[in-house]
């Protein structure tokens, strides 16, 4: 069998990309959540709020220090695998990912240090300065990486001129008619991952009984996030999803796996699309709703997948199941913001093992809603690179092979496999250890500042300190 | 075009730059991973890594600004650099991967610390040496058909850009043992002075190497260096000057000279490889016009770059000041 690059390379891609994801999701929001509790205590002088900040620092250092390592892989993909693409848009894609390092990366590295080390060097208002720089820096990095993603999604102000884009005005082709949706619905994903990872991690101090004070003022506060958040998602992933049906029609029509123009199109809960056939099998249905939910009218026109030829479809079965998990899991997130307001009165929400063993499994939900939302953005934009102009087969590296391709996908997952293992371990060692370890007293010398990622945490790897 | 040359120059200088700091400033650094399993003892590792910790990840976010910056300023390099050494530079993320993890890892660890000190090892030298053929690659030249690399998977790996690996490996060493001497003392310090001279010589192997093979390959680099006598040729002069003040000062037992004097090495030979090879970007076809992207863009970014590359100097000097000093022996944790 010959080996396909091209399959290869969308592999290889997801699979980099998808791994590199999960930890920047997830430090957007906790960055946040530390400078929340950093004013805390500057406003109201209560130790508590430092003794979480403590602890949600030590997990930021390690997050964030597998997302760097990671993100070097990404700034050369592009040019190793898509070098026909990255060659043809570098006229906009280069002076954006610059603008990342330059703007975002630079000052997430440099008031990272005094965040993770400065605490006892510089004044409480400059470190809670820091903090709120850092979380400053983790929103201008996923402003220009959204941008760029955006542009191959719904592009517009660029002209394409023997084979290479040129931009033809600045506002529109960093402003596309999707970038402000996908920004906002990307925002408040990164803040529900780090509430609900918060409300499951406290909830998991409270069963154990550990510092109840402390984790029990984390799991209110986590939880009126997520009473706030959760829905406002549903309503902010709406409005993304009107403008798909506007911009990328056969994306929508693969995630409601429509695959007739028609109206009054029933909402699928069930189905197992056949792209080869051009059909459903085994559907479950409710009626108009697909049509309500879309057009906001009973009868409204939903566009099929049969507008387009067979090849131009993206990948249905893939669209259509990641979306539903992607919206399953938010209704369920919902549900758990809903519990926590009816456990609420007398604290009960601390007290129910039912509900807070529900919140501890809830912390990895954001993590696979995350990745299946981008599933069904990235495959649905699917064949297309960049919408409607670039297909993946014409944005890759002409010299690449089947064997190189495979050769460097073994490589990454290998190394990837060994780097998240070990990462992993290292995150559980801080779980475990907690606000005790986190707040314990300890002695540094001059030569253990480093001013880095995961040097923050004191847990010894092997347990044995 | 015309009115386009100086932007296009100034990225030149700008990127030229920009890999100048990554080589000096990360290339210390990996030479401590190269040092490793040679150093006297387990103390001496620690002290070696602690040199290093504060200031690593922050040396190697220049390489992620040359590969953005490249793409911005110099798209075709980028977009037949990358495939051509396809295989090189997964070998280098590996490494960097590999050894920036364990930089991390190998403090917290305890049973499994030699794991990671080879990790760190082999990591390090990995990546310079795909560096060092990356340099090599440069020098023989890129097959391209219209803007597109043509070659196959591994052009890049030659008898010729093997010897520039290992020329790159000896010469991150020695920057990285002259930091150790300028950094630590004691038995470590007298460790670093006694391998000094032996990496030197290495270097200047490769680096004679180089100069005798480059214009045999080369026309142009024959031309630019044989029938013009010109003022280029004081660039290698001053790298062996520079040589030669590295073994006196190592001699006389200063702890900075040496350190400064192999910076001092390394740019002008830098120097001396892109007068031989200037306006050509991607040899032997495209010159920096040629790869250049538009106009537009450029201004664009450097409008930018203006504003907050002072600041990230400023910055990182100061990450340096808070530094300085000698590392004391003892452990990290």
């Amino acid at each position: 069998m010959e080996l396909d690059p091209l399959i290869l390379s969308r592999i290889q891609f997801a699979f980099v990309v998808c791994f590199h994801a999960i930890f920047p999701v997830f430090t957007i929001g906790l960055a946040s959540t530390i400078a929340g509790f950093e004013t805390l205590h500057f406003k109201t002088g209560n130790p508590i709020w430092q003794k979480l900040s403590k602890f949600w620092i030590q997990v930021f250092a390690v997050v964030f220090g597998i997302g760097v390592v990671s993100g070097i892989v990404m700034s050369f993909q592009f040019g190793t695998n898509w070098s026909n693409f990255s060659y043809a848009t570098a006229n906009f894609l280069g002076p954006v990912l610059s603008y990342e390092v330059i703007t975002a990366f630079f000052l997430e590295a440099a008031f990272l240090g005094v965040l993770l080390f400065g605490r006892d060097k510089v004044p409480q208002g400059v470190h809670l300065f820091a903090a709120i720089m850092v979380a400053t820096g983790t929103f201008i990095s996923s402003f220009w990486i959204l941008s760029a993603n955006s542009l191959m999604q719904t592009p517009q102000g660029l002209e394409l001129i023997d084979g290479m884009y040129y931009v033809r005005s600045w506002s529109e082709a960093l402003f596309t008619p999707s970038f402000a949706y996908r920004f906002a619905h990307m925002a408040l994903a990164s803040f529900l991952t780090a509430a609900l990872v918060v409300a499951g991690v406290s909830a998991w101090f409270i069963l154990q009984k550990r510092e109840l004070e402390a984790n029990r003022k984390a799991l209110s506060v986590a939880l009126w996030f997520l009473l706030v958040l959760a829905p406002a998602q549903t309503v902010i992933g709406d409005f993304h999803g009107l403008n798909t049906l506007e911009h990328q029609p056969m994306k929508v029509a693969a995630m409601e796996g429509n695959w007739e123009t028609s109206t009054g199109v029933p909402l699928l809960l069930f189905a197992i699309p056949d792209k080869e056939s051009q059909t459903n099998h085994f559907e479950v249905k409710i009626p108009k709703l697909a049509s309500y939910v879309l057009t906001h009218d009973w009868d409204g026109e939903v566009p099929g997948l049969n507008e387009v030829p067979i090849e131009e479809q993206p990948p249905v079965f893939i669209v259509f199941w990641s979306f539903r998990i992607m919206v399953g899991l938010g209704l369920l997130m919902i549900a758990f913001a809903v519990w926590g307001l009816i456990l609420r009165p007398k604290g009960r929400y601390y007290k129910s093992p039912v509900f807070l063993n529900g919140l501890r499994l809830m912390s990895v939900t954001p993590f696979i809603a995350v990745l299946a939302g981008w599933v069904v953005t990235e495959t649905g934009r699917a064949p297309w690179l960049i919408y409607g102009q670039m297909t993946h087969a014409q944005g890759l590296t002409p010299s690449l092979t089947g064997g190189m391709a495979l050769f460097t996908l073994i490589g990454y997952i290998i190394v990837y496999a060994l780097v998240f293992s070990a990462g992993v371990y290292y995150l559980l060692q801080v779980f475990k250890g907690g606000l005790e370890t986190a707040n314990a007293p300890h002695e540094m010398e001059e030569i253990e500042r480093p001013k880095r990622p995961f040097s923050a945490a004191h847990a010894a790897i092997d347990g044995e300190e | 075009m015309e009115q386009h040359f100086d932007l296009t120059v100034i990225w030149a200088g700008i990127i030229g730059f920009g890999l100048m700091m990554y080589v000096l400033m990360d290339g210390f650094d990996l030479g401590q991973g190269i040092l490793f399993p040679f150093a006297p003892n387990e103390a001496a590792r620690d002290t070696m890594m602690n040199s290093v910790a504060p200031v690593w990840d922050g040396n190697e976010t220049w390489l992620v600004l040359g590969g953005a910056g490249l793409l911005a300023a110099f798209p075709l390099v980028y977009s037949v650099f990358l495939p051509a050494l396809y295989i090189g530079v997964f070998l280098m993320l590996a490494g960097l991967i590999f050894r920036g993890v364990a930089f991390e890892f190998r403090f917290k660890a305890k049973s499994s610390k030699h794991l990671w000190s080879w990790s760190f090892a082999v990591g390090s030298t990995v990546a310079a040496f795909a560096q060092g053929a990356v340099v090599g690659a440069y020098i023989q030249g890129f097959e391209t058909e219209g803007f597109v690399y043509s070659g196959g998977a591994l052009d890049w790996l030659s008898p010729f850009t093997m010897i520039t690996g290992l020329g790159l490996v000896a010469g991150y060493a020695l920057l990285g043992s002259t930091w150790l001497i300028m950094k630590t003392e004691g038995e470590l310090q007298d460790w670093a002075y006694k391998i000094t001279p032996k990496l030197l010589a290495g270097l200047l192997t490769v680096f004679t190497i180089v100069c005798i093979y480059t214009p045999f390959v080369d026309e142009t680099v024959k031309s630019r260096w044989f029938e013009n006598i010109s003022i280029i040729w004081i660039l290698p002069a001053l790298s062996l000057y520079c040589a030669y003040i590295v073994l006196r000062s190592v001699k006389k037992r200063q702890d900075g000279m040496p350190f400064v004097a192999t910076m001092g090495i390394f740019l002008f030979s830098y120097l001396g490889l892109l007068a031989s090879k200037w306006p050509y970007i991607v040899p032997p076809n495209f010159t920096i016009w040629d790869a250049a992207s538009s106009h537009n863009s450029q201004l664009f970014l450097l409008l930018g770059f203006l504003f907050v590359i002072p600041i990230v100097l400023a910055y990182t000097s100061w990450t340096y000041w808070v530094f300085r000093g000698k590392v004391k022996a003892g452990g990290y944790h």
